[in-house]
């Protein structure tokens, strides 16, 4: 097989590449050394706060800020949105004060006055009914493939109706969204941004700034992030704070830190649509799936927020959809880590699921015996996935049909699902730099979610390299470095692995160029391997990397690296399978998670301990919005109820099981380059619980959260108790 | 506001007086909040004896962090938190909840946890608080940061800092911790990227390594 000069090293000569590699950034952060946003301090530094309006739908007739503005200590307050304008949701923002610290700004929010004209409003979805009659509803895509009236008439399918619910929840960043934003001089603005987006956000306030006529030119505009407490998708634009804050360290002329609260972290920075769908599927007796029949409604707050994928992955020949959008006073929606998938899936898994139980079937060869109805690609994927995460969560051993028939009141149930996501690399640019002592820096405007960025970064540079990861010094998180594209969507590692390999294949062919002559060789008859650049086939015939940099005298390297590029390094569509083993009490509603198993797939892997990481964190924030997310609206008040961390629940350490994590790799896998995995384990984890709650007690819980009042609920209709 | 006359240090044994990690200590992580809630506010309504009334205005209160002694000027209501992270530029704390349900901001108050958030600056006048800082010197790890490192129980790293200082307390009084020890003990401490699987293993390895070694400079 011809090779391509930036192609990964085969298995075998990998040093680094799908070793398990500590994040090189876990120093800093175990040691509390990490700078966030948040820790930001500027000489000067302002702090500011946003007074929000308090209902969802409103028009604002008078605004007062003189008592704030006289108060001492404070140094700037805008109106964001004055009088005569039209409020869509609760939380949104109307006047912003800069203060010399936190306490006055707050006294300075509390002494502005607003006086609101209250508008009708909706903001609970489930019933959709009502959400037509109150004219909220809009078409938001509807497709027949086949002849699903006829396939459902055929007598020898067996069908399944159902009803399936997955709520809005909230991104609830441990760092709230927010900035400091400072003028160094008149035109030039710098901004320490918790983002998901660095290159982009320049650009971005720009634009903002200039709509509130603020001249300022993108070119003296930097943002920083080195350190982001969380983002999930909701950190990809900067939003009206990130406008506000520079607007008032303008007014002000100081700089300004505007985070935001708490509360309006989780009633405006970002939103999970939620879908709600009554399904009808049918399959003939042996299983096979024949038809599928969706109507699905949903809301992302006023505006649009696209459609869960249905029927999700498997595609029976016979299907209709149709989605409605419903527009609620809520705060809009964000991508939330895979969007719309979770929502197509719980809805997809779950009906299919139903449908088994009907048929009498054991889930998994259900699923198996339709998998050739997934894109091709992915059917040999998923058999293998099936198969291995059947194996570790002993499925044999532990499923039982439908409806757990040992005594007592603790039922015990298996759930098994599958998804799928993209995951290509995104538009990346690097530098990377050799200078003649040897020191090797490898730059872009990229970022580091947690996710392990920096070091796939140093891994990808230091493999081509020949030398150990602490050799490579990774500079991001900066928008004056080379572009990269935002994090969202898993398409970060694809595209900062490639564009960092092109950018270190091409300084290495430069550094053997001026290292041949010495070694008496043309350069392409020289390797880096193990800190060493030598002549192929001729151990004896050696430099060390030190050596070998110096003879570039005065000389520094300075490639640019990019993606999309030449060769196959990056690849897109990956599958997953996912099993839950959970134990319901049935006096009390309340559900266990026992274990969790993940087998996915995400082509080669450049850190298997950090991909690791991702995918034991998929599933517990999966347990999360299986068993206990949900921002809950009030429809009197038009407010959410649980805007703080106390009744907005997340899984504490106790919560979450066993977790059983097997990343399929080697043949079949690796060669299919670098894919995303940010989004595809968190996908499953709310269809596989619901099956295995739905296994255990009998009757399925039609929507997520799993909390014990809906658990008891379902138990009332029918199931075991 | 009052605060006490005398200040007399306290104890490592004795109770402080705003001490959620008690309350936490076997409640689960997702009823704590409003039960502490109530908590805090009748044990601060409580007046002690030999209180002298401060505030509204700027009081000078002196804390004594990670060994140093810093004198500010601030309003009584001030947190420690916000002390610490706004005032003296002390930030490894994080401000996540504000209101004593999340731990980010967990800190050492004569050894003891606390939530610095819910403990006012001027509560902590006379007691030593340890931050994260204040655990290893310059570049150092102690074990339990070592071991967050070597388990990867951090991703975006946000709670890590309340993370490693819930676990070193939490080690320093059961050296010797079983799974459901850990699930209990460290209840008190949300992560939203999902790390708690890294934390239990790396909860398991900190207690080897430091069996019958130093717990750090705690
Ligand atoms: S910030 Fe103090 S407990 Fe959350
Ligand atoms: S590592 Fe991100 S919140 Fe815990």
């Amino acid at each position: 097989m011809a090779t391509c000069k930036y192609d990964w090293p085969e298995a075998g000569g990998r040093e680094l590449v799908g070793k398990r590699i500590d994040r090189i950034d876990g120093p800093e952060k175990a040691s509390g050394r990490a700078k966030y946003t948040y820790d930001t301090h500027r000489p000067g530094l302002l702090i500011a706060k946003l007074l929000t309006c308090p209902y969802a739908h409103a028009k604002i007739k008078s605004i007062d800020i003189s008592p704030a503005q006289s108060l001492p200590g404070v140094k700037a307050v805008l109106v964001i949105q004055d009088a005569g304008s039209e409020i869509q949701w609760a939380g949104d923002e109307i006047v912003a004060v800069a203060a010399v610290n936190e306490d006055i700004a707050e006294d300075a929010r509390r002494r502005i006055k607003v006086e609101y004209e209250q508008l009708p409003h909706l903001v609970r979805e489930e019933d959709l009914e009502r959400a037509q009659a109150n004219g909220r509803t809009k078409p938001a895509g509807e497709e027949t493939v086949g002849d699903p009236n006829k396939a459902f008439q055929d007598p020898d399918v067996v069908i399944s109706k159902g009803f399936y619910g997955i709520p809005v929840i909230t991104h609830c960043c441990l760092e709230a969204h927010g900035n400091v934003a400072e003028w160094t001089d008149a035109k030039t603005l710098k901004t320490w941004s918790s983002t998901q987006n660095v290159s982009g956000l320049p650009g971005q306030i720009g634009a903002g700034l200039r709509r509130q006529k603020v001249n300022v030119d993108d070119s003296n505009i930097e943002t920083v992030c080195q350190y982001i407490g969380g983002g999930f998708g909701s950190k990809v634009f900067s939003r009206p704070w990130g406008i506000v804050a520079a607007q008032l360290a303008k007014m002000a002329g100081k700089p300004v830190k505007l985070m935001l609260d708490r509360d309006a972290e989780l009633e405006i920075a970002g939103a999970r649509p939620s879908a709600f769908a009554k399904i009808s599927v049918a399959a003939k007796k042996d299983g096979t799936l024949a038809a599928w029949d969706s109507e699905s409604w949903g809301t992302g707050g006023v505006g649009p927020a696209g459609h869960p994928p249905l029927p999700y992955v498997l595609q029976p020949p016979n299907t209709h959809w149709k989605h409605t959008m419903v527009a609620a006073n809520i705060g809009p929606s964000r991508a939330w880590r895979a969007p719309n998938h979770p929502q197509g899936c719980l809805l997809t898994m779950g009906a299919l699921d139903d449908l088994a139980a009907k048929l009498e079937m054991d889930p998994v060869e259900f699923l198996m015996k339709n998998v050739h109805l997934a894109p091709k690609l992915l059917t040999k994927i998923y058999s293998e996935e099936l198969q291995k995460a059947a194996e570790l969560a002993e499925w044999k051993k532990n499923w039982h049909p439908r409806g757990d028939k040992t005594p007592g009141h603790t039922k015990r149930g298996m759930g098994v699902s599958l998804h799928t996501w993209g995951g290509r690399g995104h538009t990346s640019t690097c530098n990377v730099i050799v200078r003649p002592d040897g020191s090797v820096t490898v730059r872009l405007g990229s970022q580091d979610l947690g996710t392990g960025t920096r070091t796939v970064i140093a891994i990808s540079v230091a493999e081509t390299f020949g030398l150990p990861v602490e050799a490579v010094k990774v500079e991001i998180g900066d928008s004056k470095y080379p572009p990269d594209g935002a994090s969202g969507g898993s398409t970060t590692v694809g595209g900062v692995s490639a564009s960092t390999r092109r950018g270190a294949v091409d300084a290495l062919g430069e550094l053997f160029a001026a290292v041949a002559p010495s070694l008496g060789v043309p350069p392409d008859q020289l390797e880096a391997h193990l800190g060493l650049i030598r002549v192929k086939g001729d151990a004896s015939k050696s430099l060390t990397w030190k050596q070998a940099c110096s003879k570039l005298g005065v000389k520094t390297i300075q490639t640019t690296g990019r993606n999309p590029g030449p060769c196959h390094l990056n690849d897109s569509g990956v599958g997953g399978v996912q099993i839950a083993d959970v134990s319901v009490d049935t006096e009390t509603g309340q559900v266990k998670v026992n274990r969790m198993v993940a087998a996915q797939d995400c082509g080669l892997i450049i850190d298997l301990k950090t991909a690791e990481s991702q995918v034991y964190g998929a599933l517990i924030m999966g347990i999360c919005y299986s068993l206990f997310e949900e921002k809950i609206m009030d429809e009197t008040l038009g407010q959410m109820l649980n805007p703080n961390m106390e009744f907005y629940k997340l899984a504490g350490i106790g919560d979450i099981g066993e977790l059983v994590v097997h990343m399929m790799t080697g043949p079949g896998y690796d060669e299919r380059g670098v894919i995303g995995l940010g989004e595809p384990p968190v996908i499953s984890p709310g269809a596989a619980i619901s099956n295995a709650v739905a296994n255990a007690i009998g009757v399925r819980v039609p929507t997520l959260p799993l909390t014990p009042d809906r658990v008891l609920a379902a138990l009332d209709k029918g199931g075991l108790a | 506001m009052r605060r006490k006359k005398d200040r007399p240090r306290k104890t490592a044994s004795e109770k402080p007086s705003l001490t959620r990690r008690d309350f936490l200590k076997g409640a689960g992580v997702t009823v704590s909040g409003g039960l502490l809630g109530k908590s805090i506010v009748a044990d601060a309504a409580q007046p002690e004896s030999k209180n002298e009334i401060v505030g509204p205005g700027a009081v000078p209160v002196t804390l004594r962090v990670n060994g140093k002694v810093h004198k500010l000027n601030i309003e009584p209501r001030v947190t420690l938190l916000d002390a610490l992270r706004d005032r003296l530029d002390i930030t490894g704390s994080k401000k996540v909840c504000d209101r004593a349900t999340c731990g980010a901001c967990t800190m050492l108050m004569d050894r003891k946890p606390v939530y610095g958030c819910t403990v006012l600056a001027i509560e902590a006048e006379g007691h030593e608080i340890t931050t994260i800082e204040g655990l290893a010197a310059d570049d150092k790890l102690t074990p339990v940061m070592a071991a967050f490192v070597n388990h990867d129980a951090q991703q975006c790293g946000f709670c890590t800092p309340g993370f490693v200082m819930a676990c070193t307390a939490f080690l320093e009084r059961n050296p010797n911790p079983s799974l459901e020890d850990i699930e209990k003990g460290l209840g008190g401490n949300l992560c939203r990227c999902g790390t708690y699987w890294g934390v239990r293993h790396a909860v398991l390895q900190a207690a080897r390594e430091m069996k019958g070694g130093s717990h750090g400079n705690v």
